[in-house]
């Protein structure tokens, strides 16, 4: 059966409080997810009480001021700090986004800050991407041709063409949308996922591919694809502000059309 | 000592066995696409739009017959019309019951044992109600 409870040893415990620093006027707390894996702790999660004078605006900002003056084993991936990388994606007040698009004042509150949902956790808010990567690569991302490239240019899309693919290249790969579907939390091993979805559609719709036909033969199974039940969690969560739901729609349109 | 047998080997930590050692990109690919569900899919659709003119037509029908005899009502369902979009109605209701609940049992229903005997019960049982509420309307509109 589906799993609707945290196993035992992934119930998330209270851990400790860290107060700001005296004088502080303007604070607020974090509640972050904690969990190492050498412990043999259970999870638990750790409240920082922020100097918002003292600290950048957005949740990396935060998150980086943690590490670097209060707890220096905190574990997070972050990279470009203006969400083109896409590495620190994580469930910040209950919606996943990217912490560095994530304005700390657009949270009322606590913020609360947990790694990206039902995914293995490596350490703190750092998930395991390794089956959501292998499945990108499974729908073979790259361009498949039979026609030779021109010998003295590059393969030409009209402006009409090359505007199908916009709403697709926007997309850094952060799997959000991924790990806010439901329907990823149950099947995640047999469906595929919006992110890698939209990515499929994504070289469906390119006029420069040739074998749109093997593409869509490889997505017609009742899980890969259809697991998908219009639930638009992931429309709503994208950080890009993109439509994987549309992208999965239109896959599933391109589908019924050409059976007759 | 690796890292690993030293994790198994705390008391409280968890059990790190591995047990799964094949590639994540075999397990991604698995059995293959079944290169089927767009059927599936398009049946679903199709049969929910049919039901909703066929279930308003019902429902106010229904409200119509309340409070009139059984003989009143064999009379309107000896009506070809009415008898024919009645069928219609309980055939596209347990066709589109079965095709919902298959995919429910999919979602949440993971092990092979128990799956297969589900869909074969809900499928079974949408056939058998379906084929009782046909006859059921052929016999009133036959026979009264």
């Amino acid at each position: 059966m589906a799993e609707f409870r945290l196993p035992k040893h992934s119930k998330v415990k209270p851990g400790r409080t860290f107060p700001a620093v005296a004088g502080a006027t303007r604070t607020k707390n974090f509640k972050v997810y904690r969990w190492n894996p050498d412990d043999g702790e259970n999870p638990s999660t750790d409240t920082f009480e922020i100097d918002l004078d003292a600290c950048g605006p957005m949740v990396l900002d935060a998150l980086v001021k943690i590490k670097n003056e209060i707890d220096p084993t905190l574990t997070f991936r972050r990279s470009c700090r203006e969400g083109i990388c896409g590495s620190c994606a994580m469930n910040i007040d209950g919606t996943n986004t990217l912490a560095c698009l994530k304005p700390i004042a657009d949270v009322k509150g606590e913020v609360r800050i947990n790694p990206l949902p039902h995914m293995l956790v490596v350490k703190d808010l750092v998930p395991d991407l390794s089956k959501a990567y292998a499945q990108l690569r499974s729908i073979e991302p790259w361009l498949k041709v039979d026609t030779p490239a021109p010998p003295d240019s590059e393969r030409l899309q009209s402006k009409e063409e090359r505007s199908q693919l916009d709403g697709m290249w926007e997309c850094i790969l952060c799997f959000c949308c991924t790990t806010s579907c439901p329907s990823y939390w149950w099947n995640g091993d047999r469906y595929l996922g919006p992110a890698v979805l939209l990515q499929a559609y994504r070289w469906i719709a390119d006029s420069r591919d040739e074998r749109t036909g093997e593409r869509l033969d490889a997505l017609q199974d009742p899980f890969k694809l259809y697991r998908c039940h219009t639930i638009m969690n992931c429309t709503q969560t994208c950080p890009k502000g993109l439509n994987p739901a549309k992208a999965i729609s239109k896959i599933k349109q391109l589908l019924v059309e050409r059976q007759g | 000592m690796s890292e690993i047998a030293k994790a198994s080997a705390t008391k409280a930590g968890p059990d790190l066995r591995v047990d799964v050692m094949q590639s994540q990109l075999g397990r991604a690919r698995g059995l293959g696409s079944a290169k089927s569900g767009t059927h599936h899919w398009w049946v679903e659709r199709v049969t929910s739009v049919a039901l909703i003119p066929l279930t308003i037509w019902f429902v106010i029908v229904a409200l119509r017959l309340v409070g009139h005899t059984r003989a009143d009502v064999a009379h309107w369902a000896a009506n070809p019309i009415n008898a024919t979009l009645a069928a219609a109605l309980v055939i596209v209701t347990f066709h589109h019951t079965q095709l919902g609940l298959q995919v429910v049992i999919e979602d949440y229903v993971h092990a092979e044992s128990l799956k297969l005997p589900s869909l074969l019960v809900i499928k079974g049982a949408a056939f058998l109600l379906g084929l009782a509420g046909l006859l059921s309307i052929l016999k009133l509109a036959f026979t009264g």
